[in-house]
């Protein structure tokens, strides 16, 4: 039972402001589309009821009366033909004009919609990536846009369709018997509620077949990308009896939820087949009887081709409610993302290119000059330029990524112009999460940071980020050419600035002994290339930024040491001449820092140079001698 | 390749034999009502017969109740049959992959191989209930139909036989040449989707050098394609519905014309009003199956690429088997090399070891030391046979590894590879891959010659602290050690650790060093490792250069005789010093 209620629980909510949200996207943008594609589906509708019409008055008007002469004259039933292949014409293009406008509409909104979400995302806070695994953001662009895309373009025009084919042959339906109409109505009914019952039990055997998919696909996942291990320890005979078992569990909701779907169809056909022979005897009983009048075989005939019509709309719309329920699931997912909190810049002060004068006066210059400095506009209107240097301050700074939980306690610290200020600390220590409030991946809370005496949050968020360097543990290497992923640092590099920045960074070798050089395609995050390779294209990236301060985070934990070594150079010929911030677990690294913090739960507890450091005989003594281990 | 896959159907045979022969007898009731009901209107209606009337109107409803019994049914049998036959494929899979060696996994490497086991086992069950349920429904119900329309009136009969080639060619036509778009389509959305994932990955790469514009640039233009490609596609596709339209109204216009002349001039005779309408009926049945048949068509060749691949995975042969009476009992941890070269599957001529000879004895601690990508983990991947020599012999307690049973010779010799995995499950759960049946003593002990007793036992929850997929939640250090522990409860006759203490202290990797010789003295130790610190003790240090064995000794000598042992040893002291 409690299984049963978590699986509905888990039926996708979809409120009212979706549904109008996603209209008004559609008609905002294709208004003059959507008019056109209304009448044509009108025109298309009305055609497909008069049909049978056609049937009821070939048959009343024209073949049983003709049966009675001798002499049948064809003119009129010609006319007829005639009159009937110009309305089918009609509807025929009339269906042709709205298909074809309705994929332009269709794909254009998804397109719009597509765009508006990758653009709002580039917007968002890193918060959001570090609060949503890759694969949920990732399914918004899959999934959830896959069955919206296909919702707008099959199920939207068929339902207008089915509503307006239900009302038109309804009225038909009245205009020719109204007796027989009600009980095809009472019919439909039934009808009507066995969909219902039927798709709410499918609903939720649906939603436990894509969880057990999900449990499925995961486990076979996490199993092939360990199957080495498997081997190593003879798990395979374990490892199938734990697949085994979750196979069958999947087998068993996926039965019961095609099961019901499967069903579905056969039964809303014959129940349709079986109303139709209900009232071919009703409708033939009170046509001989004769109790209503103008009940004639030509009537009956053509209700019961309406019967027909006014059936299948009713088909269509339940075999759409599901996949209906599920794109409106996925746009509502969709809106979420589109509305998320964007991450706000008000700062002001700007980074210019520079010309710097004999007597030290700096010249805001158009072209690049070598020199940088910050463009602060003062409240009053006076023009104020700094030169950028690169001195980092931090006072009194406490921040968490929580509003309850502090992570990091009054911290105080300053680097000069060109000085390596390391970290080193056990994971979760806030080493990391200093360097993300240096370039505002996060604000701080209390306290102030200070880039050459300027206040972060006065610089105009890009411009603090362009004067930052960075280079991470993990390499995030993109689809492009070894040329391309250099040149991401400057996207205006020229191929001299590009091989230059390889050499400082110790990765032009490897390149050159690549066939294709340069132009090697890199796909899948560089996997063609070991971790140091990737590591030194990574810091050639940032070599070719050419930034005066840069942040290593754990740059070289993943390598091998001899590999370690060339990158050690790589970075020791970039930091020359930079301040740098270095987070490192080995702590050769950060031997010959100008200071090294020391932090513990969120405080620097130690802070000195290396000597200093050795000499306190604390806990980065402790560190050194192997006693404590880094992580 | 429909043979191999039909071997997964097994104990779903019934269900998938009965589910067309429900579907056949579905169709055939549906076509017959048509037919009643021409007689209905006929022989009750005009006849003015209220006893035809009941007699026909029973018919039919036992015949529309029997179909839909039948149609319930074939659904119901369909279900079953698809998801158990998915169920035996997925599972035909993953045992298949259980038998390959490592060889084969990296042929069709892991992320391919998870593909075939996911999606494309999802299309081809999609594919095998199309197949028993519309693609005999469709055929069916066309010849039936037609036989019925042929029995009505031949004559008339003829409008259908001219109607349905011309319309399932246009259909055809139309789909083959959106096809290829579609494809195209597909690939591109792999385009989009890559620049999707390396922005959230990268995303801080990209905030930092601020090329989000860049990057909204490079999206916007796949994008672009992509609609441009799929509107191409979907407008040959929107064809189909006026094309119908088209067929459905001239095929009813042209019964009715020439009917209707007929039943006049016939006076009832060849056709009567209510064949008429039965044949109108039949009309729209034959084309509506007419575009079902294409459809099934694109689904089915959109299917067969994902059936190719999993058929590729079922044919494919492990490279590494049991020969015939294989020695079970592994006597000691000698290992010996014999002229042993080896060279991964498809790289002929590119050896990755050459001439290795050298005799390690039972009970030894053996450390190896080179650069990366010198041979040193595939040095030790042939002894408890992941991979097989290519030239030479490996012996193992003086027998040739490919005469043991694989699974005692790998019982025996225990290995940390240098990629290794932790699972999802407690801790505990992960040490027991190790020995189903260990007792928690035996779990702790393992732990402590580890070191990794002590911070297992201050996490809350202890050993069943739960560890998340790819042991995530713990550090790297702590991680080396809980494999190492995971290795230790084979209570192997050789363990071999290869780069497995990188992440852990110095301090701690010699107590794990010390541990190992007091508690398991007779078990071969084999250590990879990047530090000079954690080989300088061992009873032989093999140093290894491109592929070939530059020396062997202990410390003292190497120091004495070897060049670059001196160099790595002389950067490492400098360095830390």
């Amino acid at each position: 039972m409690d299984n049963k209620k978590t699986m509905q629980d888990k039926r996708p909510k979809i409120s009212g402001n979706t549904v109008k949200r996603l209209l008004k996207i559609i008609v905002s943008n294709y208004k003059k589309f959507l008019i056109v594609v209304f009448i044509c589906i009108v025109i298309s509708s009305i055609v497909s009821v008069s049909a049978p019409l056609f049937s009821e008055r070939l048959i009343d008007d024209y073949i049983v009366p003709l049966l009675r002469e001798e002499n049948p004259q064809f003119n009129g039933l010609n006319k007829l033909i005639l009159i009937m292949a110009g309305v089918f014409a009609m509807g025929v293009f009339a269906s042709f004009v709205y298909s074809r406008l309705m994929v332009t509409i269709s794909e254009g909104t998804i397109k719009r919609i597509r765009d508006d979400m990758f653009n709002k995302m580039q917007k968002l806070p890193i918060r959001y990536f570090d609060t949503h695994t890759h694969g949920d953001i990732m399914s918004h662009y899959t999934n959830d846009i896959d069955t919206l895309a296909r919702m707008i373009s099959d199920s939207l025009p068929q339902l207008i369709s089915s509503i307006l084919s239900l009302i038109a042959v309804l009225i038909s339906m009245f205009v020719q018997s109204w007796q027989l109409t009600l009980f095809v109505l009472a019919f439909v009914l039934i009808m009507l509620r066995t969909t219902k019952s039927i798709t709410k039990r499918s609903g939720s055997y649906f939603v436990g077949q894509q969880a057990t998919l999900g449990k499925v696909n995961g486990y076979i996942e996490e199993m092939i990308n360990g199957q080495k291990v498997v081997k190593v320890f003879n798990y395979e005979d374990r490892a199938k009896r734990n697949f085994d078992r979750i196979n069958d569990e999947l087998f068993d909701n996926m039965v019961n939820a095609n099961r019901f779907s499967n069903i579905l169809m056969p039964i809303l056909n014959n129940l349709g087949n079986l109303e139709y022979v209900l009232v071919a005897i009703l409708g033939a009983y009170l046509a001989i009887s004769g109790k209503v009048q103008g009940l004639t075989i030509g009537v009956i005939a053509s209700f019961l081709a309406l019967t027909r019509s006014f059936n299948q709309p009713i088909k269509n719309v339940s075999s759409q409610v599901n996949m209906i329920i599920m794109a409106m699931a996925g746009a509502t997912r969709i809106f979420e993302l589109v509305d998320e909190e964007p991450e706000v810049d008000d700062g002001y002060v700007t980074l210019v290119n520079a010309n710097i004068d004999k007597d030290g006066n700096i010249i805001e210059s158009e072209k690049y000059t070598g020199h940088w400095a910050w463009k602060y506009k003062h409240q009053d209107g006076t023009l104020e330029y700094i030169e950028l240097k690169g001195y980092i301050e931090m006072e009194n700074v406490n921040f968490g990524y929580e509003d309850d939980k502090e992570i990091l306690h009054d911290i105080t610290l300053y680097a000069k112009p060109g000085q390596k200020i390391a970290f080193v600390g056990a994971t979760g220590a806030g080493k990391t999460t200093i360097t993300n409030l240096i370039n505002r991946f996060y604000d701080i809370k209390d306290g102030k940071i200070r880039y050459d005496g300027i206040n972060v949050n006065k610089i105009k968020k890009d411009d603090l980020r362009r004067s930052l360097g960075l280079v991470l543990q993990d390499t995030n290497l993109f689809t492009g050419t070894i040329k391309e992923n250099i040149k991401y640092g400057k996207l205006d590099a020229t191929d001299e600035e590009v091989i230059e920045a390889a050499k400082i960074a110790n990765a032009h070798d490897f390149i050159s002994m690549l066939p294709k050089g340069y132009d090697t395609m890199l796909t899948g995050n560089g996997s063609q290339l070991s971790q140091g390779q990737r590591q030194l294209l990574s810091i050639a990236r940032c070599a070719v930024n050419n930034p005066p301060v840069m942040i290593l985070d754990e740059a070289t934990s993943s390598i091998d040491t001899r590999t370690e070594k060339l990158v050690q150079d790589g970075m020791d010929k970039l930091m020359q001449g930079r301040t740098v911030f270095v987070i490192a677990h080995r702590l050769s690294t950060v031997r010959n820092s100008k200071a090294i913090m020391v932090l513990e739960n969120g405080r620097i507890i130690e802070r000195g140079t290396h000597e200093q450091l050795l000499e306190e005989k604390g806990q980065y003594y402790q560190l050194y001698t192997g006693a404590f281990e880094l992580e | 390749m429909i043979k191999k896959l039909a071997k997964s159907i097994r104990e779903y045979k019934k269900e998938t034999i009965l589910t067309p022969l429900s579907v056949a007898v579905e169709v055939v009731l549906e076509v017959i009502v048509p037919y009643l009901m021409a007689e209905l209107i006929d022989k009750g209606v005009y006849e003015g017969s209220m006893d035809n009337i009941v007699k026909i109107g029973i018919e039919l409803i036992v015949f529309t109740v029997l179909s839909l019994i039948f149609g319930a049914l074939s659904g119901l049998f369909a279900a079953k049959a698809s998801s158990g036959f998915a169920k035996n494929l997925r599972k035909d899979l993953y045992y298949k992959v259980q038998t390959f060696s490592f060889a084969n996994i990296d042929k069709f490497s892991t992320s391919s191989i998870v593909t075939r086991l996911t999606t494309d086992v999802t299309n081809v069950q999609n594919a095998f209930q199309m197949i028993i349920r519309i693609a005999i429904r469709a055929p069916l119900m066309l010849i039936f139909s037609l036989v019925m329309a042929l029995k009505i009136n031949i004559k008339m009969s003829l409008i259908f036989l001219i109607l349905i080639p011309i319309v399932g060619a246009i259909l055809f036509i139309l789909s083959r040449i959106a096809m290829p778009i579609f494809e195209k389509v597909f690939k591109k959305y792999d385009n989009l989707n890559n620049v999707v994932e390396e922005n959230t990955s990268g995303i801080r790469v990209v905030k930092s050098f601020v090329l989000e514009e860049e990057e909204k640039e490079k999206f916007a233009e796949a994008s672009q394609e992509i609609f441009e490609l799929f509107t191409k596609g979907d407008k040959i596709v929107a064809l189909n519905s006026p094309i119908m339209q088209f067929a459905m109204y001239s095929g009813m216009l042209l019964i009715s014309w020439i009917g209707a002349r007929l039943i006049i001039t016939s006076n009832m005779t060849e056709l009567t009003t209510g064949e008429l309408t039965s044949l109108i009926t039949y009309a729209i049945q034959i084309l509506f199956s007419v575009m079902m048949l294409t459809m099934i068509s694109v689904m089915l060749t959109i299917s067969m690429s994902s059936a190719k691949r999993i058929v590729e995975v079922l044919d494919e042969e492990p490279s590494i088997k049991n020969c015939n009476n294989p020695v079970k009992k592994v006597k000691d941890g000698s290992i010996e090399y014999k002229n042993v070269a080896f060279s991964y599957i498809g790289k002929k001529n590119k050896e990755v070891l050459k001439n290795i000879n050298f005799t390690i004895n039972s009970g030894e601690t053996v450390g190896i030391i080179g650069g990366t990508g010198v041979g040193k983990s595939s040095l030790v991947n042939l002894i408890p046979r992941l991979y097989d020599v290519t030239e030479g012999e490996l012996l193992v307690g003086g027998v040739n590894v490919k005469k043991y049973d694989i699974e005692q010779l790998r019982e025996a010799v225990s290995c940390v590879l240098q990629k290794n995995v932790l699972f999802s499950g407690t801790i505990k759960e992960n040490l027991r891959w190790g020995n189903e049946d260990a007792t928690d003593e035996e779990l702790v002990e393992a732990c402590k010659l580890a070191q990794a007793d002590g911070f297992i036992s201050e996490f809350p929850d202890k050993y069943d602290t739960y560890i998340e997929q790819g042991g995530t939640n713990v550090s790297g250090g702590q991680k080396q050690r809980i494999c190492i522990a995971r290795a230790l409860l084979k209570k192997p006759k050789i363990l071999i650790l290869d780069d497995s203490t990188s992440a852990v202290d110095t301090k701690t990797d010699k107590l794990i060093r010390d541990a190992f010789n007091k508690k398991i003295p007779d078990t071969t130790k084999i250590i990879i490792a990047q530090r000079i610190s954690s080989v300088e003790e061992c009873d032989k240090i093999i140093v290894m250069k491109q592929g070939k064995i530059d020396a062997i000794g202990n410390h003292n000598e190497l120091m004495k005789s070897n060049e670059i042992y001196k160099e790595v040893y002389e950067s490492q002291t400098q360095q830390s010093e």
